[in-house]
């Protein structure tokens, strides 16, 4: 019997491990392959030169492209998501009857249901040819309509994270201001979202990081071609389209330029990672302040 | 007073404003289902359902990719629900306070957060190059499985917190061992939350096209897989090919295949909210 339990304990604890291998796995693949990829290429060519080129004749391995695409279509998507997330959750939290929260919240998460690559052909048929009748000079593949497409997509990330944040400021709080004479729009915003500024930083910032690594919106609509700027109107490329590029192409495993895709990877786990643990201290500390 | 008369007026001016926004995200989506239906329900036909993919817009089907998208979600279940579940209740039952616990719980927490395309370049090393398996469903499952375990092993933990003590205790004063409390008391208990959380995991996976991508998953095959170790398309790798060809019949074929893919992962999330809310309703502790 006791034998029993302890071999049942063993297994289960063997599934818990399974996670801790896909880490390593992650690290020592990223690491090794880029490792391998830093023999050929230098380092200082890879932050430095503004050219990423390493599927034409003339090789340019300059990853300053890549990140500014990257940036470009997320910030496009932050600038679409945080003024209206953050006045959902408002709303929902201060202004909205229980009964509208609780039809509109299952509505607004179906936006994150949806798969990416819907919201690809979204960006592609509508969002692209609906802004070009504004902007004349844009061109059919770019970065604003992906980044807008995405922008919508991570509303509800905000919107939910920002609520439960709000949500969970002290009642004394609220009332205290509401006793102050203070009307819904200054309690709001001049009490509720600074106590919860914390658990919102938490949702700004998971959704930057979900940006970053947002494939699909990107690959269909953006137009895969790197280019060094922040201009939204002109086909670029991010480090996750060409990531795919490469995958879809008749690239040799194991040539140089396969190897691209590993150190581009590592760029993108490296932001991601680092946004995730600045969110997870956030939380942390934001979890002890009311208690 | 002045004052709270502007105060009045920049509060319903917001009020307008959030519900503008509130209302935004509705209408956006409004649309774009709209707009697809448009697109592509006229092309949903018994011949667009069971024809394979072809060069010819009007001959080309989503019979292959809908086997593929079958086959991956059958082979992912198998591999990842057990694995999870497993998982989620030595962390919630057996290894609180102990250090690999701790490990683990922050480790779940980071992998949540990588970039699905990342998961694809770990299956491409592991799966696809290093255990030799190579394009195949079986890689692709894999690789799926590895990215939805940090989901199922959350939505474990939540349903085993909300079991109550008092079954646990009452099932120990049978005299039953950790095991048999676990396997006859807790599972059974909390498999409503269970369930609702595998399904969302698995709405995932069928949605997900970059990790796919990066293992191998073809834009062309031209029979439906029949075993394990078959190359394979999927109904968003479909899509995707469809898509990025400038004939617009191709367009046409893309609206009516994320119909399917739609119906498929809304029918999903309807199933895992249904199974919730009965769930929490019959369940009163």
């Amino acid at each position: 019997m006791k034998r029993k339990e302890t071999a049942i304990e063993f297994l289960l604890a063997l599934c818990g491990a399974i996670t801790i291998l896909t880490t390593i796995g992650i690290l020592w693949v990223l690491l090794y392959e880029t490792w391998l990829f830093f023999k050929e290429v230098s380092i200082v060519e890879f932050f430095t030169d503004t050219q990423w080129t390493p599927l034409f004749a003339d090789k340019h391995f300059g990853i300053l492209p890549l990140i500014s695409g990257t940036f470009l279509t997320s910030m496009i998507a932050i600038t679409v998501a945080l003024p209206i997330g953050l006045s959902i959750a408002v709303y929902l939290n201060e202004y909205a009857h229980p009964k509208f929260r609780r039809t509109i919240k299952p509505a607004l998460e179906v936006l994150a249901a949806i798969p990416t690559i819907v919201y690809g052909y979204f960006a592609l048929t509508v969002i692209t040819p609906a802004l070009q009748k504004i902007i004349p000079g844009l061109a059919g593949f770019n970065a604003l309509s992906p980044g807008i497409v995405m922008g919508i997509m991570i509303i509800p990330l905000i919107s939910s994270l920002s609520e439960d944040a709000l949500y969970a400021v002290p009642k004394s709080l609220r009332e205290a201001s509401y006793g102050l004479g203070a009307s819904r729009f200054q309690t709001s915003f001049k009490v509720l979202v600074p106590a919860a500024f914390s658990g919102i930083t938490v949702s700004v910032i998971l959704a930057i990081s979900r940006a970053f690594g947002e494939t699909m919106i990107v690959a269909v609509a953006a137009g895969l071609e790197p280019r060094f700027t922040l201009d939204p109107t002109v086909p670029i490329a991010t480090i996750t389209t060409y990531i795919v590029q490469v995958s879809m192409g008749d690239v040799p495993q194991g040539s140089l330029e396969f190897k691209t895709i590993f150190s581009a990877g590592m760029v993108l786990f490296v932001f991601t990672f680092i946004l995730n643990t600045i969110s997870a201290r956030i939380k942390k500390r934001f979890h002890h302040k009311y208690e | 007073m002045p004052g709270m008369r502007r105060n009045r007026i920049k509060d319903s001016i917001f009020k307008y404003w959030a519900m503008g926004c509130t209302l935004f995200g509705i209408v956006m989506l409004s649309i774009f289902l709209i707009n697809i239906l448009i697109d592509g329900v006229g092309r949903i036909n018994w011949q667009f359902l069971s024809s394979l993919p072809s060069r010819k817009a009007e001959n080309a089907g989503i019979y292959t990719a809908v086997m593929g998208t079958v086959w991956i979600m059958v082979l992912t279940a198998i591999i990842a629900i057990p694995i999870g579940v497993l998982a989620g209740v030595y962390l919630e039952e057996y290894g609180k306070k102990s250090r690999l616990a701790n490990l683990l719980e922050i480790n779940i927490t980071n992998l949540a957060g990588v970039p699905s395309i990342i998961y694809g370049i770990l299956g491409l090393e592991i799966f696809v190059r290093t255990i030799n398996l190579g394009v195949s469903l079986l890689s692709g499952a894999l690789t799926l499985s590895l990215l939805i375990l940090p989901v199922i092993i959350v939505a474990t933990r939540e349903s085993i917190k909300a079991v109550p003590k008092t079954i646990r205790e009452a099932s120990y004063a049978m005299g039953a061992t950790k095991w048999q409390t676990i396997s006859k008391q807790i599972l059974p208990a909390a498999s409503g939350g269970i369930f609702t959380g595998v399904i969302l995991a698995l709405s995932r996976a069928i949605g997900e096209t970059a990790p796919l991508i990066i293992v191998g998953a073809l834009t062309y095959v031209p029979f439906a897989p029949t075993s394990p170790m078959d190359k394979y398309s999927v109904l968003p790798m479909q899509i995707f090919n469809w898509i990025s060809r400038p004939e617009p019949e191709f367009a046409t074929n893309a609206a009516a295949a994320i119909i399917i893919l739609l119906l498929i992962t809304f029918l999903m999330n309807g199933i895992a909210i249904y199974l919730r809310n009965r769930w929490q309703k019959k369940v009163k502790w």
